[in-house]
């Protein structure tokens, strides 16, 4: 059908509901990134087949949703209306909690999640933590409708803040937008009701309106889980856009290492445009607009605005100056606003609820939540979205349930590439703009790498420099060279052969890269550098002058050694040494020899009691 | 243009708004470093050694800021030579250092390398920053060597390429330290639709980019006793030989060039002018013939282009394949002289003549390609055998240890040292069109052509697409057939004009003849001439051109009275048969990756 008025988006929201309200229970089996890992398919179709095995179809209606959250616990189901929640669910765990608790309604507590900070089981999802502490502005219907049903977006309200933005003027929406606070979530914060006006008051007939979904930090999995989950939202927060700026042209860039996004995306514009909520007159607001998804090639440098305007328009990913900025000169020239996808997210519910409601969430300049992807070494991995302004232990402790095997936390990466390190100091530290940058830090898209004792301050800036050298597009001399020029600076403290005057070099080319580089990411690429040096300059100086990794993790300079308490001679790991460095008489103790080492770890593989040490 | 106010190291400047803070600050002797930047080419603010610190409306901002990039606005400050400005600058010098070969002692760039001549002026006293180099393999086609182990990453040759001649073959591929500036999937350029128009090698600031020397071969055929050695000027070099020796940019070398070539041991120096006036009369006749055609109901394919630039027939063999009927069959000048010496020049000297090695000095490099064109010999015998460009013979000239500026003057040798002015002006966009009218006009009305000092105006200024028309009255009996009809004629040079004509010849706007140059305003600043700032030498080397011309007594090539000669001794008529055996050849279609179609 197609929608042409609030009223008909009121019949279709009222005609789902009371389809809805037919059954018994509800299965909500989720289809998020993680879970597909984990074969959430399967336990899907087996939940299916099985509830019509039992003839239960009037009665037990299953959902297919995006992402809940805990990615690494798929796949998960919840049941509704207990909503009890289960993890790793496999078929036969599915088969259980069918037989047992959609027909008997018992909770089975061993298949619920397991918090590990209260050490218990937490049936119902509404007292665990992990969900209890978020606000979801962004996230509100992820993971709670089927992402293919434009009817059940519409049912939790879905493309009301369209039509209640076509009875505004520009400048209202405009206003609101700049009212609410909302920053820009893709990393640099840049307020968005001021990019609005701006491409609200730039002249011309056409106009751009961009959305950018070009993930690329390591560990970030926002925008994918976002798009995924609930697409019709990028659409109306889009369309609110694009009718706001006065653009009828929507692009969403999208890395082609997300095909399940791009498919649901794709999938979700095509139902909107049979509904005529993406084309001609939408909503009989006489406004135009559509979008057209572009796949890029995956060049991280693809997420820098200029860049990826390069790239929809066919031509190699670099940056260009700025200015002109995009709002001058953006796509093929025209006036263009380009956002991060969760900042589209936010635009709907401040519309429907208000610039103030929408501020009152968040401190000082910083409103509105975050939506954080939790990663590294804390428990419950997965996505997040908490206001800003939570203390960071919080996030990585009660919601993200603290550090894996009860290691101690060493440091958090924010940011990702561009970001920097927190340490255990500054755990109390809110996160919010203004607080992260001081640290050193940003904000970044969302990406929140945990990092615990185990890890090589040393080598997490390296693997941090390589990923930036291989994604610096190699337009300006800072990026292209100074970088290869601090990775090699790196591989040799790593590899023991650093100098102390390395040091001098390293934040000596730091300061120049960041002062000349073209764009944001050549700017921001020795953050990781910086900040762990002088978080951390006890680790650099350790492997520079005492040649070894406090972490143990730089092979290098690790050295193995067998416990004489320990070793039984039972001469299994002489066997497996591929250089036969390793003497000593049956059921005696064995020695290494140091000096012919290859540190290939061997030894400590084979021996069945934990005699080899690594130091 | 409004005018802004801003301050260049505390000084106030009035300057046009628009400009960009490097252009303000060059106009008024302002040093700031650049590399990549290239006035007219390329503006990209890739080498980040020409940053500032700016301040506007009072605030500093954040970052040094790219000299090149940024435009100016009112109340702007600007620092050019602050500690911190000079520290990152060098810093980013020395980083582009730390991956460049350090054999400036053997690289033909050497002293007129501008990457050298900036760590000079930088200051830079010792490697620092060293690591990886990149090592990657030197190109070598008949055309071109690529060493992109000393590329820069400046990007001018990718400008050249896509931006100014359109025909995007170079690019930037892989990412990173990685980056290399090559064909796409890293084919080798001989195998793409390059036009050999080296235009990219003009561009290039360091020795990553050059032509492929042929002066080894030219020396070994200098020494070999068995061989008579030629070689033949193309009018273009004679205005651009003298700056490789310090002389002013369009200086008339034309005497000294003589002298020089006398004193390198070559057996006869002819001029390729002569090869130009005979290239009119062929070209002028095949015009007539084709204009007859048309008027009287015969069939034939209009408009006629010239084919005297080998970029230009190798970029409508790959572009406009259809359109080959269109070009001239005529020879480009130095390819029928060269077919003229080997076949009557050689008679006359009672040679074989494979004996005869015939070199063509050139503005050009794609004329390298273009002897080597399977077409181009006489009964297997190479209609010429190398080609050096203006700079390699300054090269020569040096190594040789000539004292090229104090030279005395020489003249060419006779029969093909003749020539006339309507050859000079060959070197200058719209030059043959001009020559060609000088000629057909007065063939066809027996009167002189009704120009101000026989210069068809506008065809000659640096406009890239150039149109006139002209209008045939009284006509000699013999060309009744052209009485009251108006030649509508194009010139234009460079690539992207080409293309522009192109299509409109597809979509059938009415011209006659039209002359094509691959290179952006003709020879003079041709893939081969000596590097430098296009405009400015190029405005110098026209006048040059021009200063020739107007001083020849014979201005049109059918007044040039070695070519009557040759026509009564050797050729018979202009396009008759034996022009039509030696003179004229040839076309074929090319696909993308050089392939014959």
């Amino acid at each position: 059908m197609i929608i042409k008025n609030v009223q008909d988006l009121k019949l279709v929201a009222d005609r789902y509901n009371a389809e809805f309200g037919k059954y018994e229970h509800t299965v909500y089996v989720c289809g998020g990134g993680g879970c597909i890992s984990s074969k959430c398919q399967a336990t899907k179709d087996f939940v299916e087949s099985y509830i019509k095995e039992l003839g239960l179809t009037d009665k037990v209606n299953v959902v297919f949703t995006g992402c809940m959250g805990t990615c690494a616990m798929g796949p998960v189901v919840l049941i509704e209306p207990e909503r009890i929640y289960y993890v790793h669910v496999t078929p036969e765990r599915a088969k259980d909690i069918i037989d047992r608790q959609v027909v008997k309604g018992e909770v089975i507590e061993e298949y619920t999640f397991f918090d590990a900070n209260l050490q218990k089981h937490i049936p119902c999802i509404d007292d665990i933590p992990f969900f209890a502490e978020q606000v979801q502005i962004v996230l509100n219907k992820c993971g709670k409708i089927p992402f293919d049903s434009i009817e059940a977006y519409i049912a939790k309200g879905g493309f009301t803040a369209e039509a209640k933005a076509f009875g505004m003027t520009q400048e209202q929406i405009v206003d609101e937008v700049t009212k609410s606070g909302l920053r820009g979530r893709g990393g640099a914060g840049f307020p968005t009701g001021i990019k609005w006006s701006a491409g609200m008051k730039a002249p011309g007939e056409n106009k751009c309106i961009v959305c950018n979904a070009d993930e690329g930090d390591p560990g970030a999995f926002m925008d994918r889980s976002a798009i995924e989950g609930d697409p019709f939202c990028l659409i109306e927060g889009m369309t609110i856009g694009g009718y706001a700026i006065g653009a009828h042209n929507g692009y969403v860039y999208c890395r082609a290492e997300y095909p399940v996004a791009v498919e649901r995306f794709n999938k979700a514009a095509e139902i909107a445009r049979e509904w005529g909520l993406l084309g001609k007159n939408i909503l009989g607001s006489g406004f135009d607009f559509d979008i057209e998804l572009r796949i890029g090639a995956g060049a991280f440098v693809c997420g820098e605005e200029t860049a990826l305007m390069s790239s929809i328009e066919g031509q190699r990913g670099e940056p260009r100056q700025k200015p002109p900025f995009p709002f001058e000169s953006g796509l093929f020239g025209y006036p263009t606003i380009i956002n991060n996808v969760e900042t589209y997210y936010n635009i709907a519910e401040i519309i429907n609820k208000g610039a103030d409601w929408f501020a009152s969430y968040g401190v000082g300049r910083s409103k509105g939540t975050k939506v954080f992807a939790l990663a590294g070494d804390v428990i419950n991995t997965g996505i997040v979205e908490v206001p800003m302004g939570m203390p960071l232990r919080k996030l990585i402790f009660e919601i993200g349930g603290g550090i894996v095997d009860g290691k101690k936390f060493k440091a958090a990466q924010i940011g990702g590439p561009s970001g920097g390190c927190i340490t255990e100091k500054n755990l109390d530290t809110s996160v919010d703009y203004e607080s992260l940058t001081s640290l050193g830090a940003i904000m970044g898209s969302g990406g929140l790498i945990v990092m615990s004792e185990d890890t090589c301050m040393v080598d997490t800036a390296r693997f941090f420099m390589q990923f930036i050298q291989d994604e610096s597009c190699g337009k300006c001399t800072p990026c292209r060279i100074g970088t290869k020029r601090m990775l090699e600076i790196l591989e040799r403290i790593v590899a023991g052969n650093g100098t102390l005057e390395d040091l001098d070099t390293l934040e000596e080319l730091s300061h120049v890269i960041k002062d000349t580089a073209m764009c944001g990411l050549g700017q921001t690429a020795p953050n990781p550098v910086l900040s762990t040096i002088s978080n951390f300059r006890d680790e650099y100086e350790a492997h520079i002058v005492d040649k070894s990794c406090p972490a143990h993790v730089c092979s290098a300079l690790a050295k193995y050694y067998i416990d004489p308490e320990k070793c039984r001679g039972c001469t299994l790991c002489a066997r497996n040494c591929p250089v036969q460095c390793i003497s000593g008489k049956v059921k005696e103790p064995h020695v290494i020899d140091q000096s012919k080492c290859i540190k290939c770890g061997a030894c400590q593989a084979n021996c069945k009691f934990g005699a080899v040490i690594k130091k | 243009m409004s005018k802004v106010n801003i301050t260049i190291n505390g000084k106030p400047y009035e300057a046009e708004a628009g400009k960009t803070i490097l252009e303000v600050a060059r106009e008024n002797n302002i040093y700031i470093p650049t590399l990549c930047y290239l006035e007219g080419v390329n503006q990209y603010g890739g080498c980040r050694l020409c940053m500032v610190e700016v301040e506007t409306n009072g605030r500093p901002m954040r970052n040094l800021q790219a000299a090149c990039m940024i435009k100016i606005s009112d109340g702007m400050s600007i620092k050019t030579n602050t500690e911190r400005v000079r520290k990152a600058r060098k810093v980013n010098l020395e980083l582009l250092l730390s991956c460049h070969p350090k054999d400036c002692l053997s690289c033909p760039r050497s002293l007129d390398c501008e990457l050298q001549t900036l760590s000079r002026r930088l200051n830079v006293t010792e490697p620092r920053f060293e690591g990886e180099m990149k090592d990657l393999p030197v190109e070598i086609s008949t055309v071109m060597t690529r060493d992109m182990s000393k590329c820069v990453n400046c990007r001018r040759c990718v400008a050249m390429c896509n931006k100014i001649q359109k025909i995007g073959v170079l690019n930037a591929q892989k990412r990173g330290f990685k980056t290399v500036i090559q064909p796409s999937f890293g084919m080798n350029i001989a195998d793409t639709d390059c036009t050999n128009c080296g235009q990219c090698i003009s561009v290039c600031p360091v020795g990553a980019l050059r032509e492929t020397d042929a002066i080894d071969p030219v020396v070994k055929a200098i020494e070999d006793p068995n061989k008579y050695t030629i070689v033949q000027v193309a009018p273009a070099v004679r205005v651009a030989i003298g700056e490789p020796f310090g002389m002013p940019s369009g200086s008339v070398a034309t005497g000294k060039m003589v002298t020089a070539l006398k004193a390198l041991n070559f057996d006869e120096v002819f001029d390729v002018n002569f090869g130009a006036d005979l290239t009119i009369m062929e070209e002028g006749t095949e015009f007539l013939q084709r204009a007859k055609a048309a008027l009287t109901g015969g069939e034939a394919v209009l408009p006629m282009m010239t084919s005297c630039s080998p970029g230009w027939i190798k970029f409508i063999e790959h572009r406009y394949p259809e359109l080959l009927p269109n070009l001239s069959s005529c020879k480009s000048p130095h390819m029928m002289q060269g077919a003229l010496v080997k076949t009557y020049y050689a008679e006359k000297l009672g040679k074989d003549p494979k004996d005869i090695y015939l070199v063509s000095v050139m503005p050009c490099t794609a004329k390298k390609f273009e002897i080597a064109r399977p077409e181009m010999n006489e009964n297997g015998v190479p209609d010429v055998d190398a080609v050096l460009t203006t700079r390699e013979l300054a090269n020569m000239i040096k190594q040789a240890g000539i004292d090229f500026v104090n030279l005395p003057d020489s003249e060419f040798d006779p029969p093909m040292g003749i020539s006339t002015g309507a050859a000079d002006i060959f070197g200058v966009t719209g030059g043959v069109m001009e020559a060609a009218l000088r000629t057909v006009y007065e063939l066809v009305t027996g009167r002189e052509l009704p120009c101000e000092n026989l210069h068809v105006a506008p065809l000659g200024d640096s406009t890239q697409i150039k149109t006139a028309s002209l209008t045939f009255e009284n006509v000699l009996p013999e060309y009744k057939f052209l009485e009251g009809f108006t030649a509508n004629v194009a010139v234009t040079s460079g690539f992207d004009g080409a293309a522009q004509v192109m299509e409109m010849v597809k979509a059938g706007k009415a011209f006659h003849f039209i002359e094509v140059m691959g290179c952006p305003g003709g020879c003079i600043v041709g893939g081969g001439q000596p590097r430098g700032v296009k405009a400015e030498k190029w405005a110098a080397r026209k006048a040059g051109i021009y200063a020739i011309d107007e001083g020849k007594q014979l201005r049109k090539s059918h007044e040039n009275p070695a070519i009557k000669a040759i026509y009564e001794e050797y050729l018979g008529q202009p396009c008759g048969h034996k022009s039509h055996e030696i003179l004229h050849t040839h076309y074929t279609a090319r696909g993308k990756y050089n392939e014959l179609i």
